[in-house]
């Protein structure tokens, strides 16, 4: 037999698109921000100027890549340098010179700048590789260890193993219903039923939420992996991420690594050199919020109307073409190969303040706070220390009013409660909700019936139509809502709406139309007095709604 | 074999077979649950919410239509607080289009007009709706007035369930929802519609009607096929 031909190096893939790679280990990075806030402001356009300068300037030594998320979107495009720990801000393609100069004269010092707060309070797991690796090369991932999880999976765990590390980490849903992972991946993996499927949520549809594009934008190998553990986990060998089409770079780069990680055999058949076979589809999103709802989701997958159906049963039990399914969120998926390769113990100790809730939650931070961006926290951490601490506070140093979480279904929690540690069963017991992770964070110049009054709109303008207490009731809300905004209503109107809100809540189909009154109930739980300034004293406290005159109105 | 289950419906003991619905064991034995998408023979959808009920031990409300029965279930199909429930879900049914019964073919043969007299609705508090919609008439034989429809698709159903031609569907979502021939074109140009007329004896309301007929003169109790739809279904699986 002639001998085998030495594996020849790949190149590498930063000079695709623009970057430098130098010959031998570089002295420093620049690692340049290519997630689509900072691309939104030509990121993409200095990574490939930075290249070109870097190569004139003669600095073989220096590396240009492209990397993820580096998570402080507020002062984007960003540009790290991790060797000695700075962050370059607000970075412009015609600002490059001070850039090069910093790269020639930067000296790897070991101990790294003192950090932030916002980098220093947080706890990376699910966006550990965040910022750090090339989100679209597939040796990088491996190199920061990727892929090692599953090869321990593969080769050394039975799936009821891996089901019971997840059940001891007590990983919970992180697409914000906060059910047990390991529980949910027991019964699909329980049910009676074959093929059976996996499927990613990848729906993100929250306003003001951007958790699972920036994970996909910057570790999309991440979520390939754990929904290939967890595929062995529940013996299932088909898998769908369900994207949503207003996340075209999300889902450029899942395209690119789903083909990568086919070709490396990380997808496929014979995963990793063993017989467990598992590949997986992209499904889009047509804009529509309510395909977030797993039952909805799955009639859009088989390519039926996107509506949610009663359940049970659960997808669990039938899901996908009718056969047991497992849905996970985007972030839920993101944490599985970490816990694995570290050991469920490792991730229920972090956030031990959390109490029921174990591990991080990843939050979007976005509205009236200094650093909007993208961040990590154990759970357990209080509200302020995320909206002061790590947030950097309200903008122009204006008053604290209330954050609203967990998207439409959520709720508004008022300063009262900032020292409230951050877990699912604290924010429901404020009348909020876990949900994805968006944290929208308001001053005194927000109005609370403004805002109760704006995802109302949203509701109605996506509720899917097919139970009544749904399509009318929100439409209906929506109207006396805006009739007490602009000064219109009556007492008796406040009473009438408070009591339709507990019916629809009661009486709809799905998750959408039960949760949508509640960004009415807990405003007027924390802010009933800007109800009734409205009202009776026909004024809007913050300013914002336009009361109409009197003998307009009446 | 099939499994016997026995469980409770008002406090009455009830018995059923383990693949029944609490509303087909509940109308076996004269307990009525109010429906109006439901319609035997079709699938069900569970999507008017009339039919909501109480089950023990659960803390949301279950449509008795797609509900598998279970071993001692404790359900409760009628108290204060649904009988509240069922008035305000028609309540907004009325709101969201433009009934106006003493103008409709419907009058005194509609299934949303007994069942609001059913549940006492004598007044409505809530502001209406009124939205601007069509009526397409273009069909030779029949009509659909979209102020009168309630979106319980039965129609979308039957047309795709029994008759198989699929000519109904529906377009656009929330309270801007219509049910649509062919994709959106006009009834009458329609390319799949059979003209069965299945569409309109299964209404519950005067939205799709024959031509021709008076106000108040839309019964619709020429439903020879009605009770074999059932049988159909069944032996179709």
């Amino acid at each position: 037999m002639s001998e085998m031909p030495a594996a020849r190096p790949r190149p590498r893939p930063v000079t695709g698109h623009g970057g430098a790679a130098p010959e031998g280990p570089a002295r420093v990075t620049a690692s340049v921000c290519c997630a689509a806030s900072c691309v939104s402001a030509q990121s993409d356009l200095i990574l490939k100027k930075l290249g070109e300068k870097v190569a004139e300037a003669g600095l073989s030594d220096v590396a240009v890549k492209r990397v993820g998320c580096l998570g402080l979107c507020a002062a984007g495009p960003l540009i790290a340098i991790p060797e000695t720990g700075r962050l370059l801000r607000g970075v412009t393609p015609d600002t490059l010179e001070p850039v090069v100069e910093e790269l020639r004269s930067a000296r790897p010092n070991g101990h790294k700048e003192a950090q932030e707060p916002f980098f220093s309070k947080q706890v990376r797991v699910a966006t550990e590789n965040m910022g750090t690796i090339d989100p679209e090369d597939i040796d990088d991932y491996q190199a920061h260890g990727g892929y090692e999880a599953l090869r321990q999976v593969l080769t050394s765990m039975t799936p009821a193993e891996v089901r019971d590390e997840i059940t001891r980490s007590g990983l919970r849903g992180r697409g914000g219903a906060g059910y047990g992972t390991g529980l949910k991946w027991t019964t699909v993996a329980k049910a009676q039923g074959s093929p059976k499927y996996v499927i990613c949520n990848a729906d993100e549809g929250d306003p003001g939420a951007f958790m699972d594009r920036s994970v996909l934008e910057s570790d999309p190998y991440r979520v390939l992996e754990g929904m290939a553990i967890a595929a062995y986990a529940v013996e299932a060998s088909e898998g769908y991420i369900y994207c949503r089409a207003e996340y075209p770079l999300a889902v450029a780069r899942l395209r690119t690594a789903i083909r990568n990680a086919q070709r490396s055999g990380f997808l496929g058949s014979a995963i990793a050199e063993t017989n467990f076979s598992f590949d997986i589809q992209v499904r889009l999103g047509a804009g529509a919020f309510v395909c977030g709802e797993e039952t909805a989701l799955i009639a859009s997958i088989e390519g039926r109307r996107g509506t949610p159906r009663p359940r049970p049963p659960y997808p669990a039990v039938a899901g996908l073409w009718g056969k047991p399914t497992l849905i996970n969120n985007v972030e839920t998926y993101a944490n599985v190969s970490s816990i694995v390769r570290n050991g469920a113990q490792w991730y229920s100790n972090i956030g031990a303040a959390g109490g029921k809730s174990k591990g991080t939650k990843v939050f979007a931070l976005a509205g009236r706070v200094v650093n909007t961006g993208l961040v990590e926290v154990p759970m357990g951490m209080t509200l302020r220390e995320i909206v002061y601490d790590i947030g950097g506070g309200i903008v122009d140093g204006r008053p604290f009013k209330a954050v609203q979480t967990g998207g439409p279904s959520g709720g508004c929690i008022p300063a009262e409660y900032l020292d409230m540690p951050v877990d699912y069963e604290s924010l429901i017991k404020v009348g909020s909700f876990m949900g994805s992770g968006g944290m929208i964070i308001m001053d005194d110049t927000s109005c609370m019936v403004d805002v109760a009054r704006y995802f109302m709109d949203f509701c109605r303008e996506e509720s899917c139509g097919k139970c009544p207490p749904c399509r009318v009731g929100t439409t209906e809300l929506y109207r006396m809502l805006d009739k007490i905004c602009s000064g219109e209503a009556t007492m008796e109107d406040l009473e009438e709406m408070e009591k339709l809100a507990a019916i629809v809540q009661r009486t709809s189909l799905c998750g959408l139309g039960q949760g949508a009154p509640n960004p009415i109930f807990s405003t007027l739980r924390y802010f009933r007095d800007e109800y009734v300034a409205h009202i009776v004293d026909r004024v809007c406290p913050a300013g914002v709604c336009t009361i109409k005159p009197a003998e307009v109105a009446r | 074999m099939t499994t016997v289950f026995t469980f409770t419906i008002d406090g009455q003991a009830v018995a059923g077979s383990e693949d029944q619905t609490i509303l087909e064991v509940a109308e076996e034995n004269g307990i009525d649950i109010p429906t109006l998408c439901h319609l035997d023979g079709v699938k069900d959808r569970g999507a008017c919410r009339l039919c909501v009920v109480e089950v023990a031990g659960s803390n949301k409300l279950a449509p008795a239509c797609t509900t598998q029965i279970a071993e001692g279930m404790e359900i409760t199909a009628h108290s204060d607080r649904l009988l509240e429930y069922r008035r305000a879900i028609i309540e907004m049914l009325f709101m969201e289009r433009n009934h106006v019964c003493a103008v409709c073919v419907a009058n005194n043969h509609c299934e949303l007009q007994s069942m609001a007299e059913e549940h006492g609705l004598t007044h409505f508090d809530l502001p209406p709706i009124s939205p601007v919609v069509g009526i397409d008439a273009s069909h030779r034989l029949f009509a659909i007035d979209h102020n009168r429809c309630i979106l319980c698709l039965r129609c979308v159903r039957v047309c795709d369930q029994i008759e198989g031609a699929h000519t109904w569907d529906v377009m656009q979502r929330g309270i801007e929802t219509r049910v649509v021939t062919d994709m959106g074109k006009p009834w009458g140009e329609s390319t799949t519609c059979t003209s069965c007329g299945k569409c309109v004896q299964v209404c519950p309301t005067g939205a799709l009607f024959e031509k021709g007929r008076a106000v108040a003169r839309g019964s619709k109790t020429r439903r020879p096929y009605l009770p074999y739809l059932k049988v159909v279904s069944e032996e179709r699986g």
